[in-house]
């Protein structure tokens, strides 16, 4: 059994990795083949991977390996991920048959990324060490960092995605400071046994978990990156907002629970960033002209919803709503993708009337925005209701939060809705972002249908019995669930809010202010890190060539100091032969007398001039001599020191 | 079997010098030969070699063991060996000599001196490596110097006779710092022996005078490893060196210090190094901080390059720092961060190696490391768009490569001692912002002024590059066949620096 365990993340990590090296390095016709066989290849993997996800699930197998002292690496199916994994696996299967589709550039390259994002998001999900979760987390990002730049001889995109990886590597800085504080702490490595960390190291586990859950997660305040991740391909965002990256953020939180409430703070903590970012990237997403940057927002505060849920306790409601959420973000992703491919806009005002065109991208997509209102009996309206019941119960004051931000869910998805559907001219020209193709390919329609449909089926997820069943798998009970009323209460506030922002669009008159726009300031704020770090960076740079070249001098004036006492040794030398010369000079007055005074005094001249000869030597500026001179210097020292230990 | 591996390439160098008459070609296969045979010694030793009992009053703590007495007046004889911490550095020298071999297939300038000079080179390196005697450490260790002078000097470009004549000034007083302390090592214990001095650390209790001889083999150490402030000769050297020059600069010279750490400083001087240790500890956060940051800001791929090095080589120092902290923490602890610290030092020379040779692509082509001046090489050169982004990512620390396990280790061993050492964590984000900047800059975006001459990775060059990037992911995969060795003598070092 555990060899499907290992199947599921090997499988398409291996397979992966080499449809990108395989188009990358080979030559032109080879590289034909490959990418023709690229997603044949990938979908076949992917559905491979979706039956070893069942087997697992099905089977719950656990595996262990050793990899660092006392920090083994884990992986394990148990409730949780075995209704997330087969999900995750599902979602990417049909993303990469609606990439077959879309895709045309270098494909190879990308369904092979795809593949490598997939194997990262399952071992996120199934591991149940720290060392494990950090390993897939970052090739997480990394992955993601390629997908989002994949069109790579367009700046703007590279950038989208080193912001996107910057700053979820940032927030990771909390996962790394996690595993050390775990090991530091005594609990171990296991997630399961992170609760019991000793004293304060548990606060800190659960800070570092939190902060690299909200980065990944894309809340407040790390939720920029998400807007710049609109640059990459469609189906990317598709597969980043419902199954990978952002929804693993969500995912971690919940597998946590435990930790967050055992350290008391932190569940509350959690619990406010959930609902404070379904709030205020609500309010972001309603103010959007740009219909992927209007889900992207959307994603946020979605995944709110789950963040709270981990924060209150409703592991159950969490896990309903963020596999609801994974079906309707990925079908209105695709949507959006298709429209982007046919009409080459994806600006709200040029997508007037767009649903009716295309009839199944259409009802496909009215019925994935209509689920995103949270209109019932659609899938996240009996979700949100999971989480919010149990909110409810800790907080009267987060349950209103938390109803703000479902009226707000309603106003943005209304105001797309009703662009989408209403009839009328576009008012604003189309391939403005790229050449349309005007149509719609039957392959690429087939996922939207499926998801379509489980954006509707998925709300038994949020009512009994399907609820309860959810809750003994994945939490080990059944939850209370949500009263009649709370779910009235939502449904009303949902279609009121619905119903208020479609006559406001459709007068004209729904207020789009410059700042919730803007992401509430998040891209210059994060710009004005950016800058500030670079010009720390190019201080540090200029401070650092001033010492260089200090060192430098340093260097030189030894060696100007050495040539000057060279000069001064020439001198002397000199000095030196003329004595030696004058005592020839005299002892040549001298020669007739006494030859023993004679003898002496041309033995001092030859004494001297040896003396010079020698005194001369060490300015050869050869390497040997300057050996010759560090050796004597070394040798003096070495006396000092001799004698300063041998006197000790 | 050990000598044997020593000194093979310093008879192969004996022998090429001395063949006048033999065509380029034939010295330049000559020194693949020797260095693939080189390799194969290597893996012969790793698949023989067992864990030896740790060290004591009578267990060397060396396998392949071999002892000729030498100079037996000053109690100094030629006695070599290998344990976990140095036979991983030894495997590393002879892979990163064998892909600098194969590199330099295409050498044209002097390549018969050059193979003589770098397999001269090699042997001394495996000496430094190999030595249990301070003595035949330092000679090796000098050697090692006076090799690279020439490397740099004689192969290098733009300004090398000036950065050589630095490198070797700077590096050649640091090596004089060590030998005092050696000498003063000598003094208190009658011998050179590393393994007595190992076994019975001399200045136990000696307060100032260990703390002084403590402090001038830091000081050379810190001058070879670099740490902030003695780095300044790395930069200007590995800018004017060339490929193969910087390469075994980098991923081989630079070990020799962060290696005299574990080898001579902790077992040696191990109060003294307790009561330095928060010292050290401060050095490594700084080094590791400002070397990333004056990377950000480098604008020549090559000396960017350089600076992480300095990043790199602050998270060993803060580690081997934070495990001299023996007061209340885990001993377990202090073996996970010195363990670290060795896998940083083969990881960063199989990553920062590749490096090397990749930046050497670039100035082969273009005569210039200026990032500026390329772009959008990806669609010019496939195999290098592929060979850079692994490199860089490695070189990040991303896991599924050896640095991240390197990485970690030292992280949570460091920060499980030494909370402080969260600070550097910083260090992480700045080099994948660094090596992203760089990425983008050279590989993505317009083609650059000089994108249009730029012809892809040839054979000789991806063949001395990938199989650095595999085994640093085969380590970054699968580490336990490297732990295995490197974690019984990590162990030994932490209980050693807490007597």
């Amino acid at each position: 059994m555990t060899a499907a365990l290992w199947s599921l993340v090997l499988l398409p990590a291996g397979v992966g990795i080499a449809l990108v090296l395989a188009g990358a390095t080979s030559a032109p016709r080879g590289r034909a083949v490959v990418d023709r066989a690229a997603f044949p290849v990938a979908i076949a993997t992917a559905a491979a991977a979706l039956v070893l996800a069942l087997v697992a699930a099905a089977g719950r197998p656990a595996a262990q390996v050793p990899f660092l002292l006392g920090a083994p690496v884990g992986l394990a199916v148990d409730g949780l991920s075995a209704v997330v994994v087969p999900s995750v696996a599902a979602v990417v299967l049909l993303v990469l048959v609606f990439s077959a589709a879309d895709v045309h550039q270098a494909p190879a390259r990308f369904a092979g990324l795809m593949l490598l994002f997939a194997a990262s998001v399952s071992v996120t999900a199934t591991a149940t060490t720290l060392p494990a979760l950090l390993l897939a987390w970052e090739v997480m990002g990394a992955a993601s960092y390629a997908l989002i730049g994949f069109w790579w001889r367009e700046s703007d995109r590279v950038s989208a995605g080193t912001t996107a990886f910057l700053t979820t590597r940032a927030a990771d800085l909390g996962l790394y400071l996690a595993v050390a504080a775990a090991y530091a702490g005594g609990a171990g490595m296991e997630l399961a046994d992170l609760p019991d960390a000793a004293g304060g190291w548990q606060d800190v586990v659960a800070a570092g978990l939190l902060v690299a859950a909200l980065g990944k997660a894309a809340q407040l305040p790390f939720s920029w990156w998400l807007s710049r991740a609109m640059e990459g391909p469609s189906p990317v965002s598709a597969l980043l907002h419902s199954a990978a990256m952002v929804a693993m953020g969500g995912y971690l939180l919940l597998r946590v629970e435990p930790l967050l409430a055992a350290s008391g703070w932190a569940a509350t903590a959690t619990a406010w960033v959930g609902a404070l970012t379904a709030v205020a990237l609500g309010v972001v997403a309603l103010a959007q002209r740009d219909l992927k940057q209007l889900l992207a927002a959307s994603t946020a505060a979605q995944l709110g919803f789950v963040v709270l849920a981990a924060g209150v306790g409703a592991v159950t409601g969490g896990t309903a709503q963020l596999l609801a959420h994974a079906a309707v973000k990925a079908l209105l992703f695709l949507s959006a993708g298709a429209w982007l491919a046919a009409l080459g806009t994806k600006q709200l005002p040029a997508l007037v009337g767009v649903a009716r065109r295309w009839r199944v991208v259409g009802i496909s997509a009215v019925v994935g925005l209509l689920a995103l209102a949270g209109v019932p009996p659609l899938a996240l309206w009996a979700t949100k209701d999971a989480v919010l019941a149990v909110t409810k119960e800790v907080s009267p004051v987060l349950y209103g939060v938390g109803l703000v931000a479902v009226a707000l869910s309603a106003a943005y998805a209304g105001k797309a809705l009703v662009v989408v559907v209403r009839a009328g001219r576009p008012g604003a020209p189309w391939d403005t972002e790229q050449e349309g193709t005007r149509e719609v390919p039957a392959l690429a329609q087939v996922p939207l249908v499926v998801l379509a449909v489980l954006a509707v089926g998925l709300v038994v997820l949020g009512l009994p019995p399907v609820e309860h069943l959810l809750g003994r798998v994945v939490a080990g009970e059944a939850p209370a669930g949500a009263s009649v009323v709370e779910l009235l209460t939502s449904a009303v506030v949902a279609v009121v809010a619905l119903v208020v922002v479609a006559v406001l669009v459709r007068r004209d008159r729904l207020p789009e202010p410059a700042w919730a726009r803007s992401w509430l300031g998040l891209g210059t704020a994060s710009g004005a890190v950016v800058s500030a770090t670079l010009r720390l960076a190019e201080g540090a740079a200029r401070a650092d060539d001033a010492l260089g070249r200090r060192v430098g001098a340093l260097a030189g004036g030894v060696l100007a100091t050495s040539s000057a006492v060279g000069a001064a040794d020439d001198r002397l030398d000199a000095g030196v032969r003329g004595l030696a010369r004058s005592s020839d000079d005299a002892a040549d007055l001298l020669t007739r007398g006494d030859t023993g005074v004679d003898r002496a005094v041309h033995g001092v001249a030859a004494g001297a001039r040896r003396l010079g000869d020698l005194a001369r030597k060490p300015q050869t500026g050869q390497l040997h001599t300057y050996y010759v001179q560090s050796a004597g210097v070394l040798a003096a020292c070495a006396v000092g020191l001799v004698l300063l230990v041998t006197l000790r | 079997m050990l000598s044997l591996v020593v000194f093979l390439p310093l008879v192969a160098a004996v022998v090429l010098a001395a063949a006048r008459g033999l065509p380029d070609a034939a010295a330049r296969w000559a020194w693949v030969v020797v260095s693939l045979v080189e390799v194969a010694l290597v893996a012969v030793l790793w698949w023989r070699y067992e864990t030896p009992a740790p060290l004591s009053s009578t267990e060397s703590g060396l396998a392949f063991e071999e002892q000729v007495p030498w100079i037996p007046g000053v109690g100094t004889s030629y006695h070599v060996g290998l344990d976990g911490l140095s036979l991983p550095l030894v495997a590393l020298t002879v892979v990163v000599f064998a892909a600098c071999s194969i590199y330099a297939l295409r050498e044209d300038r002097r390549p018969r001196t050059q193979a003589a000079l770098f397999l001269f080179l090699q042997t001394a390196c495996l000496g430094v490596f190999a030595a249990a005697d301070l003595i035949v450490f330092f000679v090796f260790f000098d050697l090692s110097i006076v090799g690279m002078y020439f490397a740099i000097a004689g192969w290098g470009h733009g300004s090398a006779q000036r950065s050589a004549l630095q490198f070797f000034l700077y590096t050649f007083l640091g090596s004089l710092a060590l030998l005092l302390g050696f000498i003063g090592l000598y003094v208190a214990s009658g011998t050179f022996d590393m393994v007595e001095l190992a076994a019975n650390p001399p200045l136990v209790g000696a307060g100032v005078t260990g703390g002084l001889v403590l402090a001038t083999v830091l000081v050379g150490l810190a001058v070879k490893t670099p740490t902030v402030p003695f780095h300044t000769w790395l930069p200007p050297a590995h800018t004017d060196a060339s490929a193969v020059g910087s390469a075994v600069l980098a991923a081989v010279l630079l070990k020799m210090g962060t290696y005299g750490f574990v080898r001579i400083a902790m077992p040696m001087l191990p109060d003294a190094w307790r009561d330095f240790a928060w010292v050290i500890l401060a050095v490594g956060i700084v080094s590791v901080v400002w070397g990333a940051l004056v990377a950000l800001a480098q604008t020549d791929l090559k000396r960017m390059v350089a600076y992480t090095s300095v990043n790199h080589m602050g998270y060993i120092v803060m580690a081997v720092g934070a495990a001299g902290l023996v007061g209340g923490s885990d001993e377990q602890a202090r073996q996970l961060a010195i363990t670290g610290a060795v896998t940083q030092m083969v990881s960063h020379g199989l990553i920062t190696g590749a490096l090397f040779l990749l930046a050497g692509v670039l100035h082969a082509r273009a005569g210039t490391y200026e990032m500026g001046r390329f772009g959008g090489l990806a669609g010019r050169a496939p195999r290098f768009a592929v060979l850079l982004p692994v490199a860089a990512f490695a070189s990040l620390g991303l896991p599924g490569f050896s640095g991240f396990i390197a990485e970690l280790q030292m992280f949570t061993g460091s920060i499980a001692i030494a909370p402080v050492t969260a600070v550097a964590l910083v260090g992480i984000l700045l080099t994948a912002a660094l090596f992203l900047r760089a990425l983008q800059r050279l590989l993505t975006g317009e083609p650059g002024e000089l994108t249009a001459s730029f012809r892809d990775v040839r054979a000789s060059e991806l063949l001395a590059v990938a199989p650095l990037l595999v085994l640093a992911t085969l380590l970054g995969v699968l580490p336990r066949p490297l732990l295995d060795v490197i974690e019984p003598a990590a162990g030994t070092v932490a209980a050693l620096v807490a007597r």
